[in-house]
């Protein structure tokens, strides 16, 4: 496994390549045993391991069921509570999610979380577009550390974690690095 | 591509790499998704105040960072110079310096100096957005220009562009010269000589005095609005001859390819540089320019006015 330099020398390999497959296919599993029909599931992915994240279970649930469920796009940059609190700011992509949203099942998938900040700014910005029937989440790796009362209904991985670590997912198709879950403190 | 923003202000597109436009451009796709939305209002300038400062007459520029505003959640003041203290002899400065003291977070600025939002922007810790300044930018009509192009063509790079008309009075013919010439579209200007001086091609840009060579190659033409209130009659003999020689006429765009886009910032002067016809046909893309400019101003307020200033 090939370690880069966003990868101190003192970072922990938590997940590999395959632990990552097996994960997803776990939550693949179980968001088809919690939601039948499937055919009303979308997987909206915050950008952008959240979307590869939810396009790869996409691709379980159709190897399981030969089913495949719509998936979307979230960007929350729009939805969040920190305007102007930050001297940079990342691009913003554009949402895409299937119209309309009732009676749909709408599964927010992002990699990891934390403070749990995002995941509200997601469902504000799913309500903007309509009022789904309900919304649940999906998640790589929840570290803890929540700031608002917000639960993950799929994990990956529970990784307890002090606030001064940081988790670094790296995937293929979004890092151009081998799948892998990385711990590392903050020098 | 950069992927981040960095910049308080957009003063001008003469200052912006190619890397920070197409950075806009990106994210105005984004905001453009917001418009067709059930709810078409995003929280992202939650409790900041935007004044719209407009010491120069504008309505349609005015309203469209008004409504962008709007949709971002921003609380918006509208300032023009009959309402303001300028007619009372206030200056610029002093102006400003009260619009800070209300706590005002964004200044969208229209003036007749070219260098004006420039001479704020370094006094201010607000954002200043430049909404027109003389005959110097007018950077988001530019940026709504490229992205108008990038959306219909994919790319800007390679594509000839003329720009038509009144070039020496025009702030949108400079923005959209250094826009395009950044982004790597070729850039022609047509119109009397005395409206299209040689020295533009100092900038880069090809100048031609007849329209009817440039047409044919064209795959953008953006035409000017004669400037009737910044003109005086010498610059050309008079209104009958500019469009015999420089109107796009019905005539005269039946020498354009059939996959060229017709441009026109607005407020058009039908018959004058465009007829009705042109302006109304299918080659037209003149009200998507309306539309991407909400998207673009949306664009250009969340990024300045969403960092922070500290």
């Amino acid at each position: 496994m090939k370690q880069t330099k966003q990868n101190p020398q003192a970072a922990v390999p938590i997940m590999d390549a395959e632990a990552i497959r097996r994960a997803l296919r776990r939550i693949a599993h179980e968001i088809i045993e919690r939601n039948a029909p499937l055919e009303q599931v979308v997987l909206a992915g915050i950008p952008s391991r959240g979307v590869e994240i939810a396009r790869r279970i996409a691709a379980f649930i159709h190897e399981i069921e030969k089913i495949d469920v719509e998936t979307g796009v979230i960007d929350v940059a729009m939805h969040r509570d920190d305007v102007g609190k930050r001297p940079e700011l990342p691009l913003v992509h554009a949402s895409k999610l299937p119209l309309p949203l009732e009676e749909r099942t709408i599964i927010i998938v992002d990699d990891v979380l934390y403070t749990g900040r995002t995941v509200r700014a997601a469902m504000d910005a799913i309500n903007s577009f309509g009022r789904p029937a309900r919304i649940q989440l999906a998640v790589l790796i929840d570290r803890g550390h929540r700031e608002l009362p917000i639960r993950p209904d799929y994990v990956g991985k529970n990784l307890p974690t002090a606030t001064r670590e940081q988790i670094q997912v790296r995937l293929q198709e979004t890092d151009n690095e081998a799948d892998a879950v990385w711990l590392g403190r903050e020098i | 591509m950069s992927t981040r923003w960095a910049r308080k202000d957009l003063l001008g597109l003469r200052e912006l790499s190619a890397d920070e436009i197409n950075f806009v451009l990106e994210t105005t796709d984004a905001f453009k998704q917001v418009g067709t939305r059930e709810i078409k209002k995003v929280p992202a300038l939650r409790g900041k105040t935007l004044v719209n400062f407009f010491v120069e007459p504008s309505t349609r520029t005015r309203t469209s960072f008004e409504l962008a505003a709007f949709r971002l959640s921003a609380d918006v003041i509208n300032i023009s110079a009959t309402t303001s203290s300028l007619t009372k002899g206030e200056t610029l400065k002093d102006t400003a310096r009260n619009l800070e003291a209300l706590h005002a977070d964004i200044l969208v600025l229209r003036h007749s100096s070219a260098g004006a939002p420039q001479f704020l922007a370094n006094r201010l810790k607000a954002s200043v957005i430049n909404a027109g300044d003389g005959a110097h930018e007018h950077p988001t009509q530019a940026l709504l220009d490229l992205y108008t192009i990038r959306e219909r063509r994919g790319e800007i790079a390679g594509l000839r562009v003329a720009i038509i008309g009144d070039i020496l009075f025009s702030r949108v013919a400079r923005s959209n010269i250094f826009g395009l010439l950044k982004l790597g579209a070729h850039v022609t200007l047509v119109g009397p000589s005395t409206l299209v001086p040689r020295e533009f091609e100092k900038l880069g840009v090809e100048v031609s005095y007849k329209i009817d060579d440039v047409l044919p190659k064209a795959d953008v033409v953006n035409l000017l609005r004669i400037q009737h209130e910044r003109q005086r009659r010498e610059y050309f003999p008079g209104l009958g001859e500019y469009i015999r020689l420089f109107g796009l006429t019905k005539e005269r765009a039946k020498l354009l390819k059939p996959d060229c886009l017709i441009m026109h910032p607005g407020p058009i002067n039908r018959g004058v540089e465009i007829d009705s016809d042109v302006a109304d046909g299918v080659q037209s893309v003149i009200l998507d320019q309306v539309t991407n400019g909400l998207a673009v101003r949306m664009a250009v307020l969340y990024l300045c006015g969403g960092i922070s200033t500290q």
